[in-house]
């Protein structure tokens, strides 16, 4: 069954409308705007995977800055040692160092759920983190590894072409398209015999071993998968940062791909996707306003886990029902 | 063999620290089920609370006794606090799966690490008057400074302390019926949510203590709540989460490794800690004294 029946089932008009405006965007908005929404479109490439652990398999990861982080460090190495400059390789290193390492991980997590799943994932990006910030001659320690501007499909960024305008256009293609993909892969996933499969583990484990599924072999695939969706997030954020940091291999940075998992709904498919990019567009405003973001992003998150546990797209379900609900005038 | 006693010394300093923080959240996992993310902010608190009551107090180059006594400030602050989250942001959400624990502790940690950085600045606060004021011994051919000892035993009588508290006074017998089985002890006549609100308070007034006695050597800074309590996890971890002997273990593990690592293997020092904690979930998943 899908999380929210009846919300989820089809691409909705919707669904194909927000799709237009993104590709319309660049055209009308700010490159600053576009650059923005790059950055909550590949935020939300990560939620899809980490939301196929919580919202699907009912396991909460507060390690997945792991695969983030390893997906964009991959990056950063071809960059340094394999001086490759191709974005189509840049993914293929990052798909595949988040995969190997959500591979290695996984056979150790999966045995575990609830709170012991959590500390474990937490436990072992952090010896990801830690090896980023001491190793400072292999990954630039504080410093981090730059990463130049990438070919796009070979082509590379014209002479004297402002940086700001590749990124706001054809960048941002390069996103939107890899996103959408990524949407619609998911979609399938979730609702394949293995994304129910999934689904059956969460609501009942031991049921759903006696109907004859695998239960640690299912999580593993899952895991898999998760930390693969993150570490193509991972590899797609750095050449828009520009830099990698250890910053984004620290447990924080796994809090927050849970908050805006949460800030969206993740009992709804889309709710990840639009809590990434809102929680981008608030973080972005609350560090520009105030010194204080943390505090503000805390108090929302504080608020939304004691008013609103639906999240986002939980409300808009709930208002959508009962607006339904109310007879015609 | 001078230095190695020094290297033990120095073990047991980190080890009293982290026993404290860690003691903390391990007695609030054991009785209320919850992971405080926000354990480490408390440790903090109590650090600058600490660090700045004495600083308001103290004149001149040699500190008085009285300022040491000023120290436990932190303490007390930290428990308050802890006696006023708990009934306000922690009691509503028991019943809820245990994510959305993790995630208001999380956004209390957010909130907490600001409003230090808030009231006190993005400065460190120090207080090493303190800590040279009590000068330093001779230990065989190397000196070592008199306060650390102090911690050492700080450490140990907190320990001692908390043991004696839990499994010998009546508070300590409700305390562990909680834990053991909250439904029976309510049926028994326990007041639940009181048993919560205290244990609550005294793993603050611990993380507390660990940042007020650590405040003198190291000075208060931000960031060192949210360092201490992945330190503080591991050591859960190892000595399994709810248990107050595993956390006096763990916190000894981890103290003799980091002190080793730091001499030895720096570089992997953090990593090996964690793998550690890892190695020990896959072994016993329970931690070495935890129970299922």
């Amino acid at each position: 069954m899908s999380p929210v029946p009846g919300v989820t089932r089809r691409p909705s008009a919707a669904a194909v409308l927000i799709a237009l405006v993104l590709v319309v965007l660049p055209w009308v908005v700010e490159p600053y705007q576009t650059v923005l929404l790059s950055y909550g479109l590949i935020f939300a490439i990560a939620a899809l995977g980490f939301n196929l652990l919580l919202g699907y398999t009912g396991l909460l990861s507060f390690g997945h800055s792991a695969y983030f982080g390893a997906g964009a460090y991959a990056v950063a190495f071809t960059v340094k040692y394999l001086k490759v400059g191709s974005m189509e390789l840049f993914l293929l290193a990052g798909i595949l160092a988040s995969a190997l390492v959500a591979a290695l991980f996984g056979l150790v997590c999966v045995r575990y759920t609830r709170i012991f799943f959590s500390i474990l994932t937490l436990a072992l990006s952090q010896v990801l983190w830690s090896l980023a910030f001491k190793f400072y001659w292999v990954t630039g320690g504080t410093d981090g590894l730059r990463v130049p501007t990438p070919t796009l499909l070979g082509v590379s960024i014209g002479a004297g072409q402002d940086k700001m305008v590749f990124l706001a256009h054809r960048y941002y293609y390069y996103v939107l398209v890899i996103f959408l993909a990524a949407v619609g892969v998911m979609w399938l996933i979730v609702h394949s015999p293995f994304g129910k499969a999934l689904q059956a583990i969460r609501d009942n484990e031991t049921r759903a071993e006696f109907v004859g599924v695998q239960v640690w072999h299912y999580r593993w695939v899952a895991f898999l998968i998760s930390g693969a969706f993150t570490g193509m997030a991972g590899a797609l954020w750095v050449p828009l940062n520009g830099l990698t940091t250890p910053d984004i291999l620290h447990w924080s940075f796994s809090g927050e791909i849970v908050f805006f998992t949460v800030l969206g709904g993740f009992k709804t498919f889309a709710g990840p996707v639009v809590g990434a990019v809102i929680f981008n567009y608030l973080k972005t405003f609350a560090v520009g306003y105030t010194v204080y973001w943390q505090m503000f992003l805390g108090l929302v998150l504080v608020t939304l886990v004691l008013a609103l546990p639906t999240g986002i797209m939980g409300m808009v379900a709930r208002l959508a029902q009962k607006w339904r609900r109310a007879p015609a005038p | 063999m001078d230095t190695l006693l020094i290297h033990a010394l120095n073990s047991l300093l980190y080890a009293a620290v982290l026993f404290l923080i860690a003691g903390g959240l391990s007695l609030i996992y054991g009785v209320m089920r919850i992971v405080n993310l926000a354990h480490g902010s408390l440790y903090a608190f109590g650090a600058f609370v600490a660090a700045w009551m004495v600083g308001r107090l103290v004149a001149g180059p040699t500190p008085t006794a009285v300022l040491y006594l000023v120290l436990a400030a932190g303490a007390v602050v930290a428990a308050g606090m802890g006696a006023t989250l708990e009934p306000s942001l922690l009691r509503p959400i028991y019943k809820r799966p245990e994510e959305y624990q993790l995630l208001i502790t999380f956004g209390l940690q957010l909130i907490l690490e600001d409003l230090m950085r808030l009231i006190w600045g993005p400065y460190p606060l120090s207080v090493s008057a303190l800590f040279e004021g009590m000068g330093s011994l001779n230990i065989g051919d190397s000196i070592y400074p008199t306060y650390n000892l102090a911690v050492i035993v700080v450490g140990g009588l907190a320990a001692a302390g908390l043991w004696a508290f839990i499994y010998r006074t009546q508070f300590g017998v409700v305390l562990r019926a909680t834990s053991q089985n909250m439904r029976m002890a309510q049926a028994m006549g326990v007041n639940v949510n009181r048993v919560y609100i205290e244990a609550f308070t005294l793993g603050c007034f611990m993380a507390g203590l660990g940042g007020a006695i650590v405040v003198p050597q190291q000075g208060a800074v931000l960031g060192m709540g949210v360092d201490a309590l992945i330190l503080a996890f591991v050591v859960v971890v190892i000595g399994g989460l709810g248990s107050l002997e595993g956390a006096l273990v763990g916190a000894l593990m981890v103290g003799v490794v980091r002190e080793f690592g730091i001499t030895f293997f720096p570089e992997i020092e953090l990593a090996v800690l964690y793998l550690m904690a890892a190695m020990v979930l896959l072994v016993r998943p329970n931690g070495l004294f935890g129970r299922a």
